[in-house]
């Protein structure tokens, strides 16, 4: 446990300026400075408009498809003989993944601004789709940088976006994966500041950014928080999510924070282990540094210069994360742990047989640290944890790591 | 303050011409050969350095200076590498004003004091950092101040009147206007934009008011160079280094001269600009 002095609220972040603590900001380039202070004027006034709220609740009702429902895991609870546990089902929206709840909030705000062209960096391929979607539905032209490695292993997603009618432009630089992805779209609205918007699809980036896509992933925690109540008739004793850059953990555990009885645990992507070269597990492993416009942890050598992340989940595969995370850690408010690859294939594995539920692989992490929690707790202790993401992307990245050919 | 950057700029003023400042990576495509271009250009005509800092991720860069970073990362240049470039060359130049460029967060993990004392011991005048604006000011820009290190802000065609005087607090040595919305590289805008964009800024600053983004020849030196204080060369440099290197990307016998020659069209450009102008 950190021994800073604690908050009166944990849910208070961040300052005018953009800060959680030491973390968050605004480090960009100069062309961008005055774009970002018209888009937190813009959510500003979006975000107490009972007309913005509206709208956003309008199409997450008969778009998206919500509230998610929350499921009770009976038979892996059975199992695991411990926890109950619950999903929230944010794999069932539209669009198969918790990104959309983001999207459309940024594509009424981009409509709002008089923006007529949407740019978006996507690693999966989750929040390449869920923009493209939007952009669809609002008739705007959309491009979507996604790193050339991801472009390969993640054909379907790419696919989906050009169905959409989106202009997917894979990017070289680097190692081809989402950090160089977003360099990418920075590139682009450096360029393009007139009528672009830059929908970024993380918690993180400069302020307002982390703020904004942390307001509106939250719909995920408030609905759990009723749900949970409702079935139950008291909070969890332990909410569960998955951390890339941190979007469906930080909608999750949000509303929950200044619950003090409900441990939260974020689970990052171990890759092949800590030891190695190869983990995405910035918060376990990294260190605070500035990337992308905010400070947060990173994975960096000794020079400050960023090192590439690895995951089986190339949802997680980004070397920082997201302000908010960061300074929660440094908190003591939430455990950060690492989850390698070979157990997140298992807990894949384990769900779809159990349940008949395909999860996608950034969620089968939080789902192996549930599986390792859950028998040391009381039966009569709660799991909620956010099954952000369906798997049906992911199977052909099974099938190889699994050895079968398709 | 360090005073080699006012000096310079006060005898170009009395000689009537705008400045030639270069900018090229450090450590491309390795130490010794970037140190070697480097001692080059003063005497090829070159008023001002820029030197590059490599970063893994530079947002506001086009693939040459990416490419450029790329290079000399992979030759193991590192931020202090990069002061060792500038204390090397200070042995034989004590007069020709230095600015590292770059972006925050190699500085960051260096430690901003620790970072601000080396630099000032190896001869550094001062910094452009991309990422810091000046919302950022309290990280980097007043602990460089104090130093007596100058601190270059960037100011924009987004940059307009309201927020000028933001950019233009705390800048000092000369105010780098990007003539356009972009990454370095891109083409060259309309020069009376940006004469009309440099006449704007030199409302609100005495500070000199050096134009870059997209000079790449000694007549656009010589056409920009008419209304600014200072002509910006940093893509076309980077690109006649990497056109000299061997298919390995190593230096060759000719990579000086292929940047010495571009300076010196260059120079030739930016000592004609203010007599065309005069015409």
């Amino acid at each position: 446990m950190n021994q800073s002095i604690q908050p009166n609220s944990f849910r208070a972040g961040p300052d005018e300026d953009g800060r959680f603590g030491i973390f968050g900001g605004r480090f960009v380039a100069e062309t961008l400075m005055p774009l970002i202070l018209d888009l937190q004027e813009a959510w500003a006034f979006a975000k107490s408009d009972p007309e913005y709220k509206r709208e956003v609740e309008n199409l997450n009702t008969h778009y998206t498809g919500r509230p998610s429902p929350l499921y009770f895991a009976e038979r892996l609870t059975e199992e695991l003989g411990g926890a109950k546990i619950y999903f929230k089902r944010d794999e069932l929206n539209h669009t198969g993944s918790h990104k959309i709840n983001n999207c459309l909030g940024q594509i009424l705000l981009a409509k709002r601004m008089g923006k007529t062209r949407i740019i978006a960096e996507t690693g999966a391929g989750q929040h390449g789709v869920a923009t493209a979607t939007v952009a669809a539905r609002f008739g705007l032209p959309c491009v979507v940088y996604m790193g050339a490695t991801d472009v390969e292993r993640q054909a379907p997603n790419v696919f989906r976006m050009k169905l959409l009618g989106a202009e997917v432009i894979p990017v070289e630089a680097g190692n081809g994966t989402l950090k160089d992805a977003m360099n990418e779209a920075l590139r682009d609205w450096v360029t393009n500041v007139e009528n672009t918007y830059y929908l970024i699809g993380t918690a993180a980036g400069p302020h307002p950014y982390p703020e904004m896509v942390r307001d509106l992933q939250s719909v995920i925690g408030r609905e759990a928080r009723e749900q949970i109540m409702e079935a139950e008739g008291r909070l969890p004793d332990l909410l569960v999510a998955a951390v890339g850059g941190g979007s469906n953990a930080i909608g999750l555990f949000h509303p929950f924070l200044d619950d003090k009885q409900v441990a939260i645990v974020g689970v990052e992507a171990g890759g092949k282990g800590l030891d190695t070269d190869e983990h995405c597990a910035s918060l376990t492993a990294g260190s605070p540094g500035v990337l992308h416009g905010n400070r947060t942890y990173l994975l960096q050598d000794a020079d400050g210069q960023i090192e590439e992340g690895h995951s089986i989940s190339a949802g997680l595969d980004y070397p920082g994360i997201g302000p908010e995370h960061s300074w929660l850690k440094d908190m003591g408010r939430v455990e950060y742990v690492p989850i390698m690859d070979d157990e997140a294939l298992a807990a894949f594995q384990r769900l779809t047989r159990v349940e008949g539920i395909i999860p996608a692989l950034e969620p089968s992490h939080a789902l192996a640290e549930v599986i390792k929690r859950a028998p040391q707790m009381d039966r009569d202790q709660i799991i909620v944890m956010n099954l952000c993401g369906r798997g049906d992307k992911d199977v052909f990245t099974a099938a190889r790591h699994l050895g079968i050919e398709l | 303050m360090t005073e080699r950057m006012d000096r310079r700029f006060a005898a170009l003023a009395e000689e009537g011409r705008p400045a030639l400042v270069t900018y090229f990576m450090g450590g491309d495509p390795d130490f010794a050969a970037s140190l070697e271009i480097m001692k080059a250009l003063p005497a090829a005509g070159s008023d001002v350095i820029e030197l590059g800092a490599p970063f893994s991720d530079p947002m506001a860069d086009g693939p040459s200076i990416q490419a450029a970073g790329q290079r000399a990362l992979k030759s193991g240049q590192t931020l202090a590498k990069t002061l060792e470039i500038v204390r090397e060359f200070r042995k034989d130049d004590n007069d020709t004003p230095i600015v590292i460029m770059g972006y925050y967060n190699p500085i960051y993990i260096y430690g901003v004091d620790r970072f601000l004392t080396d630099a000032l011991a190896a001869g550094l005048d001062g910094l452009i950092i991309v990422d810091l604006p000046p919302e950022m000011d309290d990280e980097l820009c007043l602990p460089a101040l104090e130093k007596g290190i100058n601190f270059i802000r960037l100011a924009t065609p987004t940059t307009d009147d309201r927020r000028l005087p933001a950019v233009l607090n705390n800048t000092s040595g000369f105010v780098y206007y990007v003539s356009m919305t972009g990454i370095t590289g891109s083409a060259l805008p309309d020069t009376d934009k940006v004469g009309d964009a440099v006449r704007r800024i030199k409302r609100h600053t005495q500070l000199p008011v050096c134009v870059g983004f997209g000079v790449k020849t000694g007549e656009q030196a010589r056409a920009i160079g008419a209304t600014a204080d200072g002509v910006v060369v940093g893509t076309a440099i980077v690109n006649a280094i990497a056109g000299s290197l061997d298919d390995q990307d190593r230096a060759t016998g000719g990579s000086v001269q292929a940047v010495t020659d571009l300076v010196r069209s260059l120079a030739d450009g930016v000592r004609a600009a203010r007599l065309a102008a005069a015409e």
